[in-house]
């Protein structure tokens, strides 16, 4: 257990240091971006006395190197800075809309994990049976073609044909849990079809690949039923490669929906992103790719502690 | 369901019997700002609009608003000193009347009695000196501030009159403050206070979130009664077209703007729709920098100028959703629009001809256009490219970054493509993209006559002498200006059937100017 420890705090150490350096990354590629804020807000109706003015303003004349060190200084200090627009503090414009983000992904996940499991289950059970088939293309289907693509046919059959969601899918905070659920419905449901196949095909390979071992077959021998031989058996064991494409997954849900929120015209956090750096606002832009790098890194940590718990080998080394 | 409105001042007889009923009705009714032409609308309901605008950096600054988010919400929730009306003319609005010196130099705004702000502050002479204070000096980022260049005192008097001093006589200067970012907001501690989100518009702000939706409710203590129909108005932006136009298929909203002409037809066949097109001064140009070779001879831009084909861009661009334009920034419906000046044809055997008198037989371009400039600018460019082939001319097309565009391509690269939202008044118009020296003078052009023409008109009080001056102005843009403008683009919308009009609608901006929280009501 303290092995177990040891590890999480040195991966946790190694986390804040590829945080680091993404945040160099990040500032470098948003100064490298044609134009800069003032010209991005003023857009077309910028001059060049009202350009001077802002820059000012906001002390972009000053180099890029001392500006980073000052939001470094301020975010060591536990300060991420303010949006240079809005003025608003990143941490209030964030919140909201990675509250949103949260929902959807744990709304779509609670959906979607345990029915790819059971699906993966099931499809190493009856392999290469019809309903094999089926949901291998089905789920194949879904995953290959755009997620927004998906999202258009979702909205085409379950909103403008039927009437029974609605298309578009923006919260306001006074709903009711019922209501956001409503609304969110057919984001959500893109986003389980999009990351069904995934975790589904890894569960079942992994079954598979464990049915042809020495124990299965011990237990074929011992005349254990087929549905047991997997749950009890298999399972167990195939648990390691799973929840790392379950990570993986998750992350995505988080990181990678900026489509699904426009076309749902969800407010996530994704949105928020894309308008920041449309803008050049820095400090929005940096701290939205910190939380999707920390998601990465928190997720990959939770998977490598998940493999190591659920196999008594790694949990009791010798 | 197609209803084509032509702009007020047009042609049609039914427009001619519109603006004279409504003369009719100002003359009878005389003092009854605002009065209704029609009969009276119902008032209640949530209307729900979603516009191809709003990000989530845009904020209550006035001076930071650029887009038709920010331009429906602020005409909500905030008074103006004047307003453009639905058929075009200068409206009171929180100023009851002005006058001017002779000269046109020094203009005295009276303040209306008895209007109050959403917080129940009554409005003051220092509240108006303050909020256009707030767009001008040193420090102002307000895309406001070049507006306001002439001013160079405001002082109050009397307790009700705001007065205004010119460096130079300008007639249209009460047009100034239609302008969106002109806000009268209140004073706190001797300054705008825009941040509270108060204001004296027909609607209070209830909630507002940045690119997401903006909410309201009527303001009950609205000075005039004759406005601000429903109980409650939500504005959502939705900038992904399939989202919008599937929201308002769907029934979740009664509005939205920005339709796709692709599929407008598809959209006409909904019987639960009303598809408008209102013609305005909206126009798509093709600017050329006057100093650099080889648009420095005149010969060459009118070459240009003969080498497209406006019929052509019209259909296939703007799907007949617009006019031909005649490389003057003017409006059919504007004032002193010059229905006598020819209009510039396609004629590959005179842009020949130009392009001889310029001492070349062929001749190559390179035409910078995206998406961002106009919605299907690089397809026009490649139409462009094509009708200029006849010519000899070959225009090459360069595919630019939409990000990126206005800050990198429009005025750097020497020949562009461009949008212009248009102005209600002619000189705002030239003074801002055709004046010498003019921030947005896109062409860098200069013609000294047309400068010398502007300063003249501007401060011009006789009708007949100004008339004669703009239309000189516009011929001497359409054959030396270096800005091809080959259409004017209308605004197209849809609603739901039950939302009721006025009778004509503005073309000062989209959505009925954008007034249509105020104007609009539920059938």
């Amino acid at each position: 257990m303290a092995k177990l420890l040891r590890l999480v705090a040195t991966r946790l150490g190694l986390g804040l240091l590829t945080l680091l350096v993404v945040s160099v990354l990040i500032f470098f590629a948003v100064e490298l971006l044609p134009g800069d804020l003032a010209e991005a807000v003023l857009g077309q109706a910028a001059t060049e006395e009202t350009v001077e003015a802002m820059r000012r303003q906001l002390g972009l004349d000053r180099p890029a190197p001392v500006r980073y060190l000052e939001w470094l200084g301020g975010a060591l200090r536990g300060d991420f800075g303010t949006s240079l627009i809005s003025g608003a503090p990143v941490g209030e414009a964030i919140a909201t809309r990675f509250a949103n983000t949260l929902f959807l992904a744990a709304y779509a996940a609670v959906i979607a994990v345990p029915l790819a499991i059971l699906l993966g289950v099931l499809v190493a059970l009856l392999r290469n049976s019809i309903f094999d088939r089926v949901a291998n293309v089905a789920t194949l289907t879904s995953i290959s073609s755009p997620e927004f693509f998906v999202g258009y046919i979702l909205i085409l059959f379950l909103s403008i044909r039927t009437g029974w969601f609605p298309s578009n899918a923006s919260l306001s905070g006074d709903m009711s849990l019922t209501d956001q659920l409503y609304r969110a419905f057919l984001s959500a449901l893109t986003l389980v079809l999009v990351v069904t196949a995934h975790m589904m095909r890894m569960t079942r390979a992994a079954i598979i690949n464990l049915l042809a071992s020495p124990y299965i077959e011990m237990a074929r021998l011992k005349g254990v039923p087929p549905w047991r031989r997997i749950v009890r058996h298999a399972l167990p064991n195939a648990w390691a490669p799973i929840i790392n494409v379950v990570a993986l997954n998750l992350a995505y849900l988080i990181t990678g929906v900026v489509l699904v929120e426009v076309v749902f015209v969800y407010p996530g956090i994704g949105q928020l992103l894309v308008d920041a750096v449309a803008k050049r606002d820095f400090p929005i832009v940096q701290a939205c790719c910190l939380i999707f790098a920390a998601t990465f890194i928190l997720l990959n940590l939770a998977a490598d502690v998940g493999a190591i718990l659920t196999n008594p080998r790694l949990r009791h080394p010798k | 369901m197609t209803r084509l409105i032509k702009p007020a001042g047009g042609l049609t007889r039914r427009n001619f019997l519109n603006t004279s009923a409504a003369g009719a009705a100002v003359a009878l009714g005389a003092g009854i700002l605002g009065g209704p032409a029609r009969a009276q609308p119902k008032r209640g309901g949530t209307f729900r609009c979603a516009k191809g605008h709003g990000s989530t950096t845009d904020t209550l600054n006035p001076g930071s608003w650029e887009n038709g988010f920010m331009l429906a919400l602020a005409y909500g929730i905030h008074g103006y000193l004047t307003s453009v009306g639905a058929d075009g003319s200068l409206q009171p609005e929180l100023a009851e009347s002005w006058e001017a010196t002779p000269d046109a130099k020094i203009w005295r705004f009276k303040l209306r009695q008895g209007v109050t702000f959403h917080s129940g502050k009554a409005l003051t002479p220092e509240d108006v000196v303050n909020a256009i204070q707030f767009h001008r000096g040193e420090e102002s980022t307000s895309a406001a501030k070049p507006l306001l260049e002439a001013i160079t005192d405001i002082s109050t008097e009397g307790g009700d009159t705001v007065v205004f001093t010119l460096s130079a006589g300008s007639a249209d200067f009460p047009f100034t403050f239609t302008d969106y970012h002109l806000a009268i907001c209140p004073t706190k501690d001797g300054a705008m206070d825009w941040q509270s989100g108060d204001g004296c518009g027909p609607y209070t702000l209830v909630e507002f979130q940045p690119g997401v939706q903006a909410r309201f409710a009527r303001n009950e203590n609205d000075w005039n009664q004759e406005r601000g129909w429903f109980n409650e108005a939500e504005l959502l932006s939705i900038v992904d077209l399939n989202a919008r136009t599937t929201a308002l298929i769907s029934g979740d909203v009664h509005a939205i703007d920005k339709l796709d002409l692709k599929t407008i037809g598809l959209m006409e066949r909904n019987p639960n729709l009303n598809i408008q097109s209102v013609a305005g001064n909206q126009h798509y140009t093709f600017a050329m920098s006057c100093n650099k070779d080889p648009y420095t001879d005149a010969n060459v831009r009118l070459a240009l100028k003969h080498a497209i084909n406006r019929e052509e861009l019209v259909e296939k661009i703007l799907f007949g959703y617009g006019s031909v334009g005649n490389d003057h920034p003017i409006g059919q419906g504007q004032r002193y629009y010059n229905d006598e000046l020819a209009q510039t044809p396609y004629d590959p055997d005179k842009a020949k001809f130009y392009l001889k008198e310029a001492g070349m037989d062929t001749l190559t371009v390179e035409l910078a256009a995206a998406d961002a400039a106009f919605p299907g600018a690089v397809d026009a460019a490649v139409l462009f490219q094509n009708s200029a082939k006849a010519v000899g001319i070959d225009v090459q097309v360069a595919r630019k970054p939409n990000d990126g565009y206005w800050s990198d391509v429009w005025m750097k690269h020497p020949f562009s493509a461009v949008y212009w939202g248009g102005r209600p008044v002619e000189d705002a118009m030239f003074t801002t993209a055709y004046a010498a020296g003019a921030a947005w003078n896109d062409s860098f052009w200069e013609n000294d006559r047309f400068n010398e023409l502007l300063v003249t008109a501007r401060a011009e009080l006789d009708e007949a002498k100004r008339r004669e001056m703009y239309y000189e102005m516009q011929a001497i843009v359409n054959q030396d200006g270096g800005v091809i403008i080959p259409m004017f683009a209308n605004y197209t919308f849809a609603l739901s059937n039950d939302v009721v009009t006025g009778d004509s609608m503005s073309s000062h901006w989209d959505q009925d100017g954008e007034r249509w929280m105020e104007r609009w009501s539920f059938a």
